[in-house]
């Protein structure tokens, strides 16, 4: 993916936001690939866990609103709890998607499960897809 | 201890085999827990967003709900319900500014909500309090020959702190699949994540995921998988179907509550048990073994 990086992308309020909502300090990142090479959702994601962490870094921000990676992720926490630097990437994942459906742009219908499908779905499947992926 | 039980959405439909065999094992167990007086959804996901403190309202208000009818401790079964309770309670607990907006959001209610009141998962109340030798003792037909692989998903164990065995390599279920006559066997991808809730947008990439759970438990022998949270037995168990689909020639594996298992060696009824409401059918396995 060919990414064109500026000093006003990276001193963008996206930056900003992602670290505030998310709580974390993204220049604390070293890149090591640690979270990816853990990551079970990697093989749907584009860009890879690691890589989510540099584009905040460097305010890459529409690559980062149209990625697929954040909706792969089911916050398992496994990056979380494997990072030598202890950054939550997980929370990162969640800022972008928050920022994503803030804004009303969610991620699932629920009028696009057919209905012989959504009945077959416990509680628990329904409402922390619909708490995860809706506004 | 005056112990009160958070059962949850899932569990008075889709898991009724989950609650109808832990409360049994309970009372064989001699332990005597009270359901949560007008319980609500605990919202299932802990909000990982710094500033969303509204969700932490669902999973406090229980707490509250507890403590008001004079509880100091709470016991769940699903591992989706332990991890946003406990972490709730964290999160009001280390941040004054998140407790006060919980009383603003709550001020119709008569008490505050400080914290106090434990949040246990029945597996951690068998290792902590019960003992797995009292479950040994009390084991009337052992599960001799059944061999099981105990999958914990990711709530059991994550984030740190709240998880309550090893990140990366936690026992607690394989040694009560021990201690109920059964053999436990380990397997690698016992805290990889089966893909959870994406089951409803994105069934084809959680059927890849629950296959490669479930080959991996086999090739280690295993005939049966253990779970304790309602949403992995929904996706390793129903997801089976798509499995199949993809590969036809796959071989179905039963998944099971660990309380079933414990229901089953501990005497309880096999009505308890709600084999019906599985998708890969538990019962020719368990009358293999001369276990029902």
């Amino acid at each position: 993916m060919r990414v064109s990086i500026s000093q006003k992308k990276i001193r963008d309020s996206f930056v900003q936001k992602v670290q505030e909502i998310s709580g974390q300090n993204l220049l604390v990142c070293y890149q090591c690939g640690k979270c990816s090479a853990g990551c079970p959702a990697v093989s749907e994601m584009d860009i890879l866990p690691n890589q989510v962490i540099r584009f905040a870094q460097l305010g890459l921000k529409e690559e980062l609103l149209n990625c697929r990676a954040v909706w792969a992720c089911a916050s398992c926490l496994t990056c979380n709890v494997r990072c030598p630097k202890g950054i939550k990437i997980a929370e990162v994942m969640e800022a972008i998607r928050q920022i994503l459906l803030r804004q009303r742009r969610d991620h699932v219908d629920i009028t696009k499960i057919p209905l012989e499908k959504r009945k077959e779905f416990p509680a628990i499947a329904l409402i922390s897809n619909f708490r995860k992926f809706t506004s | 201890m005056k112990l009160a039980y958070y059962p949850g959405c899932t569990l008075k439909a889709h898991g009724k085999n989950f609650e109808e065999t832990a409360l049994c094992s309970l009372k064989e167990l001699g332990i005597e827990v009270q359901e949560i007086p007008r319980w609500n959804c605990c919202g299932t996901v802990f909000s990982l967003a710094t500033d969303d403190v509204i969700h932490h309202v669902a999973p406090i208000r229980n707490l509250l709900r507890a403590q008001e009818a004079g509880f100091d401790a709470v016991v769940t079964l699903c591992a989706m319900c332990y991890n946003t309770l406990k972490r709730a309670d964290a999160r009001l607990q280390e941040s004054s500014e998140v407790r006060d907006k919980l009383h603003r959001f709550m001020n119709e209610e008569k008490i505050n909500y400080d914290g106090g009141v434990r949040v246990f998962h029945y597996l951690e109340l068998i290792r902590d309090q019960i003992t797995l030798e009292t479950v040994a003792s009390l084991v009337k037909k052992p599960l001799k020959g059944l061999r099981v692989a105990s999958y914990y998903g990711c709530l059991l164990v994550r984030p740190k702190g709240i998880g309550f065995d090893d990140l990366e390599n936690p026992v607690i279920m394989d040694q009560l699949v021990s201690s109920l006559g059964a053999e436990a066997i380990d397997f690698p991808h016992k805290t990889e994540c089966c893909g959870a809730y994406q089951t409803v947008d994105k069934p084809q990439v959680v059927a890849l995921r629950a296959g490669q759970i479930l080959k991996a438990a086999r090739e280690q022998g295993a005939e049966a998988v253990a779970v304790s949270c309602p949403l992995c037995a929904f996706n390793l168990d129903y997801r089976q179907k798509d499995i199949r689909q993809l590969e036809p020639d796959f071989p179905t594996m039963p998944i099971l509550y660990f309380t079933q298992l414990m229901a089953l060696a501990l005497g309880c009824p096999e009505e308890t048990l709600r084999l019906d409401l599985h998708e890969v059918d538990p019962r020719p396995l368990f009358k293999k073994k001369g276990l029902i």
